[in-house]
């Protein structure tokens, strides 16, 4: 009897949180549909969806030679299908538009261009008949992307205008063969993130757990519920079911929005298990996180703030976000994403050591965590 | 003391060097009702607070249905039903729904949670109401559906914490009729209020506190008589040389 008694509370307080999942919009939002909205966003972002990213870079153009030499070199930047030509009268007006980030670079092809190729192919083998030139390049140092792959690519356009398409394909004695051994199935960057954002939506769940319970606390209704036979073991076991099936919800969105950008889950059940289990166990973690910090929270708004010192760390070291460091172990979001990874971009094995290792860590955070909150929260949680 | 019955002895509560609850003894009999009358921060809502195992006191006891509520207070909470002063609800619930979740983790069977449930709502007149979001509801309909999830249980023991503050005339008389009604099914109530008209109309007897001191108790006649009042603000004025509004 006392059993079926203590299910019935249980039921009642997982249904309770269901009810406001679906009827509180604030708790919808960030339950459900903000993971929906994330994965969208992010694969139309990152190229999901076998959307082919336009990757074309604009560049400002001074001709001060024009001739037939620099008219090849401008003609085959544009037969690069990557760079698109803007031409200037004055480098001052190419300068203010680099600066304003309307350009990625501008080149300043010098007077004797032209001039200096043909010294070259004069006498190809005599250097110092040659009339050295040199291109000016100013690249926008504002974006990675722009200063670290236009300079190497118009070196190889500069080439191509030289020596003709030969120069592409010079014949060398040693050279790379095929990739092997880890196979690169996956090649958007939304591939290579997606795993992340798995963990991503979960991570999320402190912030509702936190709020959640504060909420109880500062309107009463926690006491209330002290007032009745119901244990504090039972409010958190109900209130901790309800959060996992709303972090498989969140999964589920999340993988389901993935698949439909294009992301490749695979057919393999035992795996996407595996996934789902994974993931749970970083809801319960989380689960721990909130319950912690609705013990140190006094009011709803400092229980916001709280909730971004768990969220952020595992936003940063344990999803997307490409840190190498050592601190990423300290998350729990960064043994769930690698395990991901690994499982769908690297193609592992359940049982290979680095999932299983991953796997144990991630119950011994949870445990140590859900255990951690649950004291931390029966003691200073429910009155303040 | 008879099983529904509460007897306090000595009881005393301090918050560091503030005495809220100073030696308080009472008894209160099965199928009583029993007002604590006293201004606001009087000790009212500490003593219940204790009595109902929200509060530990400093030193005392309180024996609730027969249970000491330091030791078993789990026992008490199978037996009392408590209506809050601040109400506290589900805005997101219906008043049904909030109604019937905490007849749930007192642990009812579905089907007399229901006709309780339905019962309830009727008497305080939230049957149409029931169905929209609590959140939603004006003052009093709040104030009616908080006591009647205090009450679903079908408590043998009630404590009213400042049941009708906020209420309008109508609402009001129509918790005074409910509660009256608890009375003939047999409840013990303890009602805590400031309002004197509502001790003098509904409580057996009633006990005055202020600054956490029972400065008198009895029934609300003899207390007028005892201190030629002709009512209970009166009676405190005497004792206080204070209004028991100021």
């Amino acid at each position: 009897m006392v059993k079926k008694m203590k299910i019935q509370r249980i039921n009642a307080i997982v249904k309770k949180e269901m009810k406001k999942l679906t009827r509180v919009p604030a708790t919808l939002f960030m339950a459900l549909l903000f993971p929906l909205v994330l994965t969208g966003a992010f694969g139309l972002a990152f190229g999901g969806g076998n959307i082919a990213v336009d990757t074309t870079y604009t560049i400002g153009i001074i001709d001060l030679d024009n001739s037939a030499w620099s008219n090849l070199f401008i003609g085959n930047l544009s037969a690069s299908n990557v760079i698109s030509n803007q031409f200037y009268e004055s480098n001052d007006t190419a300068q203010a538009d680099l600066a304003q980030g309307k350009v990625d670079a501008v080149i300043i092809i010098p007077d004797k261009f032209g001039a200096s190729i043909d010294s070259y192919w004069l006498n190809p083998l005599n250097a110092s008949t040659w009339e050295n030139t040199t291109i000016n390049l100013y690249v926008d140092l504002g974006s990675l992307i722009v200063s670290n792959a236009l300079p190497p690519l118009i070196q190889q356009i500069l080439l191509t205008t030289l020596y003709g398409e030969q120069a592409l394909s010079i014949s060398q004695p040693v050279t790379i063969g095929n990739l092997s051994g880890v196979q690169a199935s996956h090649n958007t960057q939304f591939d290579i993130m997606a795993p992340g954002m798995f963990a991503f939506a979960a991570i999320f769940l402190v912030l509702i757990v936190a709020e959640g319970f504060t909420e109880e606390r500062t309107t009463g209704i926690l006491r209330r519920i002290q007032l009745t036979p119901t244990t504090p073991a039972e409010v958190i076991t109900g209130s901790t079911i309800a959060h996992m099936i709303t972090g498989i919800l969140q999964t589920a969105i999340v993988f389901f929005a993935a698949g439909f950008m294009g992301f490749n889950i695979g057919t393999d059940a035992i795996r996407i298990l595996f996934a789902f289990i994974l993931v749970s166990l970083l809801v319960l973690c989380n689960v721990g996180f909130g319950l912690i910090t609705a013990s140190l929270a006094k009011s709803l708004g400092s229980a916001t703030g709280i909730s971004f010192i768990f969220i952020l760390p595992q936003m940063f070291f344990g999803t997307f976000v490409p840190i190498t460091s050592d601190i990423t172990k300290l998350v729990p979001s960064y043994y769930v994403t690698e395990t991901l990874t690994s499982i769908f971009l690297r193609d592992a094995a359940l049982t290979s050591e680095v999932v299983l290792y991953n796997f144990v860590i991630m119950i011994g955070y949870c445990v140590v965590v859900i255990i951690g909150g649950i004291v931390l929260f029966a003691k200073f949680g429910r009155e303040k | 003391m008879k099983e529904n019955g509460i007897k306090v002895v000595n009881l005393l509560k301090k918050f560091d060097d503030l005495i809220a609850v100073n030696d308080l003894s009472f008894e209160v009999k099965s199928g009583e009702i029993f007002g604590l009358l006293g201004p606001n921060g009087a000790g009212k809502s500490t003593t219940i607070n204790i009595m109902t195992g929200l509060l530990h006191q400093t030193s005392g006891t309180a024996v609730i249905g027969g249970y000491d509520i330091k030791n078993k207070a789990h026992k008490v909470r199978e037996l009392i039903g408590v209506c809050p002063q601040e109400p506290a609800f589900y805005p997101y619930l219906t008043g049904r729904e909030n109604v019937e979740f905490f007849g749930n983790l007192h642990g009812m069977p579905k089907k007399f949670l229901k006709q309780r449930t339905d019962e309830l709502l009727e008497m305080v007149g939230l049957v149409e109401g029931a169905t929209r979001q609590a959140g939603k509801y004006s003052g009093g309909m709040i104030r009616r559906i908080s006591l009647v999830m205090a009450l679903i249980n079908d408590p043998k023991i009630a404590f009213l914490d400042e049941p009708t503050v906020a209420m309008d005339v109508q609402s009001r008389r129509a918790t005074w009729d409910f509660i009256k009604k608890l009375k003939t099914q047999g409840k013990t109530v303890i009602l805590t209020t400031h309002y004197i008209e509502e001790a003098e109309s509904l409580c057996d007897r009633v006990g005055i506190i202020d600054r956490g001191t029972l400065l008198a108790l009895d029934t609300p006649r003899a207390l007028m008589k005892e201190h030629g009042a002709k009512d209970l603000e009166e009676v405190f004025i005497k004792i206080t040389g204070r209004k028991i509004r100021e």
